[in-house]
C-alpha cells in the first residue's frame, strides 16, 4: 500500500477527477499543495494576476466545455478575492470547484494571520462546500465536490483545506471512490411522464405558441434536441441572454432574444402567445418585466431541473421537473406516437403576424453620416470577419447587449457572458480560459473601456502562457449603460458615468507585450479586423474602437410594464 | 399561515448554518427552531415554524430541499400531527397569589419545579397556544422570566419521517 501526503492526494485526486488546468495563485496556507503541484505534470497550473480572474477563467472554461473549472487560492485575501467569481458562476449555474487554503486547524477561530471564514463568506453563493478535517478524506471530498458541482443544476463548490491537512511528512492511504452516491443528493434523471403527456397535448392544441429556451438547454447539452422540437412543431423560438446559440441565431424560426433588451418580435410574440413552453429558463425579472402583466393569455409549461425555479416568479400550468434532454426526448417520442401535428392554419396566421412584427423593427438602428461608428455596426463587422463562428465573451454594459443582439450565434456554448450577476471584469479572463482550451478557435472578448479595466492585469498572464485572445473594446468613453439610464430617467445628469483620464490602451497593451490597434473611424475598421485575425492571428490584439457615446440600447422594455411595452428608439414607444 | 417544517439533516458541522443562512438570505422568517440528534447518530432532526402564504412555503420547502445536507423534509401542518413546546416560567408568587398560581398551573397541567419564598418556577408543555394561554391566565404582570424550547412536532398515526 502506497502512502502519500494530503497535498499529493489533492493533486492526484484532481487528476482523477479529469482536471487538466488549475487556475490559481499561491500563498502561505497552500505552499505544501503548490509543492505537490510542482512535482507532477499531469495537472497544469495557470498563474493569474488576481484571484478574481482565476475564478472567471475557470468559469469561461466551464461554460465552453461543460466541465467543471478549477480554482486554487490561498486563505484570507486569496479566498475572498474569488468571491465575485464564485457568485458569477453560482448565478449562472456554472460547475466550478474552488480549493481555498486555510490556516492550521488549531489556529482556526483565533483570528490567525490570513484567516477568513471562507465557508461562511461563500455560503450564500455556493451549491455546497466542504471543510477538510482529516487528510485521508481528501480524495472522497474532491470526488464529491466534482459530482455535486457538475450534476443536477450545476454550481460552484468550495473545499476549504487547513494547512496541516497537507503536511508533506504525514502520509495516508489514498483511495479515490469509484462511484459517488449520496443519500441526501439525488438529482432527477427524468421528468414526470403524466406531466409530459399533458404538455404535449397542450402544445398540439396551441394556436399562438412560442418556445422560450434558456441557459439550461446549453448546460444540459440538449441544443440539438431543442432544435429538433422547434422545427418539428414549426413554432417560433426565443432565447434568453443565457440561452443564445441553443437555437441558431440565423435560423428562420428564431425571433431573437427576449426581455428587457429583447427584440420587438420576441417580446410581442411572448406577450400575445396562448402557450409558452419554457425550457431551462427561469422567468428572470429581466425577462418578464412586471410579473402581474406578464403574457396575460398564456398557459405555461415549464421544464427545469431545479424545482425551486418553477412557479417562483410566474406560476406554471404544467410544471415538469427534470433534465431538459430527457424531457425533450420523451416529448418527441410522444409526438411520434401521436402522429399529430399542431393546427397548421392557426400557425400560418401566427407566423404571418410574427413576420409583420419582424418588419416593424427587426433590429434597426441609424448609422451616423460621420466616420464615428455606432457600436452595433462594429459588432456586425466582427460577425462577418469571424464568419459568425467565434467564441464571444463579454463584459457588462451596452456592449454586452449589442453583442447579444447583433452577433448571431448559430452554436451553443459560444456566447459566454455573466447574464445573471452582471459582473464587469468577467469577459477577458473568461476568454482566456476558453482560448487555452480551444487554441485553434477565434476567441473574442467584447468589452467596454470601463469593464476591461476591472481585470486588465491579466494581459500579463496572457503573455506568460501565450494566450492570443482578441479584445474588442467598444470605447464610448463612458459607463454607457449607466449613462443610458441617466439619460432616460435622470434628465441626462451623468453622475459618475464618465471614464475620465482613460489610458492610452494601445501603449498599455504594448507595455504588456501585445498588439494594440486604435480605430477612430469607419474606414479603418476593415483593415484592423483583417490584421487582427490575419497577420496578428497568433498575438493578443486589443482593438480599441471609438464608438458613438450617445447611442442607446433598444428595444428597451418600459419599467413596470408588460412584455410588449418597449421603447424602440429615443423617440418611439410601443 | 403558520407551518411546521420537520427536517432530517445530515449531522455534520455547518449543516445547521446553511439552513439558518437560507432563511436570512431569502428573507424568510423563522419563528421557532429546535434541533437535536436522533437515534441514528448521523442524522439530526430539526423542527422549525415559519409563516407565509402557500407560494412562500412552497419556495421555502423547495429551497430547503436543495441544500445538500437536507435528507428529508415534511411540512407537518399539511396533515394531522402532534406539536409540543416546553416552557419554563418564573413567576412572582407572594401571599394569596401563591395558591392562585398553583391552581392555574394545575389546570394547565403544569408542574412547579422550583420554589422560593417569593418565586415559583413552573414547567409547562403543550402547543404554543396553550403556553400563551397560561401566561395570559396568570397575568403577564407577575412573569419574571420565560424560556421556551420552540416547537417540536411529529405526524399522527403510522406516518414516520425516516430514511
Ligand atoms: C462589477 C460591476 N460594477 C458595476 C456594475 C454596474 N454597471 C453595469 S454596466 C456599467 C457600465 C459599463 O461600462 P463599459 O464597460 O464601458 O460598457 P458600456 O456600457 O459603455 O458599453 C456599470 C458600471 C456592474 N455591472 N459590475
Ligand atoms: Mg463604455
Amino acid at each position: 500500500m502506497e502512502l502519500i501526503s494530503g497535498g499529493d492526494m489533492l493533486v492526484r485526486a484532481l487528476h482523477e477527477a479529469g482536471v487538466e488546468y488549475i487556475y490559481g495563485y499561491p500563498g502561505g496556507s497552500l505552499l505544501h499543495v503548490y509543492d505537490a503541484v510542482y512535482k507532477q505534470s499531469a495537472v497544469k497550473h495557470v498563474l493569474v494576476r488576481h484571484e478574481q480572474a482565476a475564478a472567471h477563467m475557470a468559469d469561461g472554461y466551464a461554460r465552453a466545455t461543460g466541465k467543471p473549472g478549477v480554482v486554487m487560492v490561498t486563505s484570507g485575501p486569496g479566498a475572498t478575492n474569488t468571491v465575485t467569481g464564485i457568485a458569477t458562476a453560482f448565478t449562472d449555474s456554472i460547475p466550478m470547484v474552488v480549493i481555498s487554503g486555510q490556516v492550521m486547524s488549531h489556529l482556526v477561530g483565533d483570528d490567525a494571520f490570513q484567516e477568513t471564514d471562507m465557508l461562511g463568506v461563500s455560503r450564500p453563493i455556493v451549491k455546497h462546500s466542504f471543510a477538510v478535517r482529516r487528510p485521508e478524506d481528501i480524495p472522497e471530498i474532491v470526488a464529491k465536490a466534482f459530482y455535486i458541482a457538475s450534476t443536477g443544476r450545476p454550481g460552484p463548490v468550495v473545499i476549504d483545506i487547513p494547512k496541516d491537512m497537507t503536511m508533506p511528512n504525514e502520509r495516508y492511504e489514498y483511495v479515490y471512490p469509484k462511484k459517488i452516491k449520496m443519500r441526501s443528493y439525488t438529482p432527477p434523471q427524468r421528468g414526470h411522464s403524466g406531466q409530459i403527456k399533458k404538455a404535449v397535448e397542450m402544445l398540439l392544441a396551441a394556436k399562438r405558441p412560442i418556445i422560450y429556451a434558456g441557459g439550461g438547454v446549453i448546460i444540459d447539452g440538449s441544443s440539438d434536441k431543442l432544435r429538433a422540437l422547434v422545427d418539428r412543431l414549426n413554432f417560433p423560438c426565443t432565447n434568453t441572454l443565457m440561452g443564445l446559440g441553443c437555437y441558431p441565431g440565423t435560423g428562420e424560426r428564431f425571433v431573437g432574444m427576449l426581455g428587457m433588451h429583447g427584440s420587438y418580435e420576441a417580446n410581442m410574440t411572448m406577450h400575445n402567445a396562448d402557450v409558452i413552453l419554457a425550457v431551462g429558463a427561469r422567468f428572470d425579472d429581466r425577462v418578464t418585466n412586471a410579473t402581474s402583466k406578464f403574457c396575460p393569455d398564456a398557459k405555461i409549461i415549464h421544464i427545469d431541473i431545479d424545482p425551486s425555479s418553477i412557479s417562483k416568479t410566474i406560476i406554471a400550468d404544467v410544471p415538469i421537473v427534470g433534465p431538459v434532454g430527457a424531457v425533450l426526448d420523451e416529448m418527441m417520442a410522444l409526438l411520434d406516437e401521436a402522429g399529430e401535428t399542431p393546427d397548421a392554419d392557426a400557425l400560418e396566421t401566427w407566423w404571418k403576424q410574427i413576420n409583420e412584427w419582424r418588419q416593424r423593427h427587426g433590429g434597426h438602428y441609424d448609422k451616423n453620416d460621420s466616420q464615428l461608428m455606432k457600436p452595433q455596426e462594429v459588432i456586425e463587422a466582427m460577425w462577418t470577419a469571424t464568419k459568425g463562428d467565434a467564441f464571444i465573451t463579454s463584459d457588462v454594459g451596452q456592449h454586452q447587449m449589442f453583442a447579444a443582439q447583433y452577433y448571431k450565434f448559430d452554436k451553443p456554448n459560444r456566447w459566454i457572458n455573466s447574464g445573471g450577476l452582471g459582473t464587469m471584469g468577467f469577459g477577458f479572463p473568461a476568454a482566456m480560459g476558453i482560448k487555452m482550451n480551444f487554441p485553434d478557435d477565434m476567441v473574442v472578448c467584447v468589452t467596454g473601456e470601463g469593464s476591461i479595466q476591472m481585470n486588465i492585469q491579466e494581459l500579463s498572464t496572457c503573455l506568460q502562457y501565450g494566450i492570443p485572445v482578441k479584445i474588442l473594446c467598444l470605447n464610448n468613453g463612458s459607463l454607457g449603460m449607466v449613462r443610458q439610464w441617466q439619460d432616460m430617467n435622470y434628465e441626462g445628469r451623468h453622475s459618475h458615468s464618465y471614464m475620465e483620464s482613460l489610458p492610452d490602451f494601445v501603449k498599455l497593451v504594448e507595455a504588456y507585450g501585445h498588439v494594440g490597434i486604435r480605430v477612430e473611424g469607419r474606414d479603418q475598421l476593415p483593415q484592423a479586423l483583417e490584421d487582427t485575425f490575419g497577420k496578428y492571428n497568433d498575438r493578443l490584439v486589443f482593438l480599441d474602437v471609438a464608438v458613438d457615446e450617445t447611442e442607446h440600447v433598444y428595444p428597451m422594455q418600459v419599467p413596470m410594464g408588460s412584455m410588449r411595452d418597449m421603447w424602440l428608439s429615443k423617440t418611439e414607444r410601443t | 399561515m403558520r407551518h411546521i417544517i420537520s427536517i432530517l439533516l445530515e449531522n455534520e458541522p455547518g449543516a445547521l448554518s446553511r439552513v439558518v443562512g437560507l432563511f436570512a438570505q431569502r428573507g424568510y422568517n423563522i419563528e421557532t427552531l429546535t434541533v437535536a440528534p436522533t437515534e441514528d447518530e448521523t442524522l439530526s432532526r430539526l423542527t422549525m415554524t415559519t409563516t407565509g402564504d402557500e407560494r412562500k412555503i412552497e419556495q421555502i420547502t423547495k429551497q430547503l430541499n436543495k441544500l445538500i445536507e437536507v435528507v428529508k423534509l415534511v411540512d407537518l401542518s399539511e396533515g394531522p400531527h402532534i406539536e409540543r413546546e416546553l416552557m419554563l416560567i418564573k413567576v412572582k408568587a407572594i401571599g394569596a397569589q401563591r395558591a392562585e398560581i398553583k391552581r392555574t398551573a394545575d389546570i394547565f397541567r403544569g408542574q412547579i419545579v422550583d420554589v422560593t419564598a417569593s418565586v415559583y418556577t413552573i414547567q409547562l408543555t403543550g402547543t404554543s397556544d396553550k403556553l400563551e394561554a397560561f401566561i395570559e391566565a396568570i397575568g403577564a404582570g407577575c412573569v419574571l422570566e420565560t424560556v421556551r424550547t420552540g416547537v417540536s412536532g411529529i405526524a399522527r398515526g403510522e406516518k414516520v419521517l425516516s430514511l
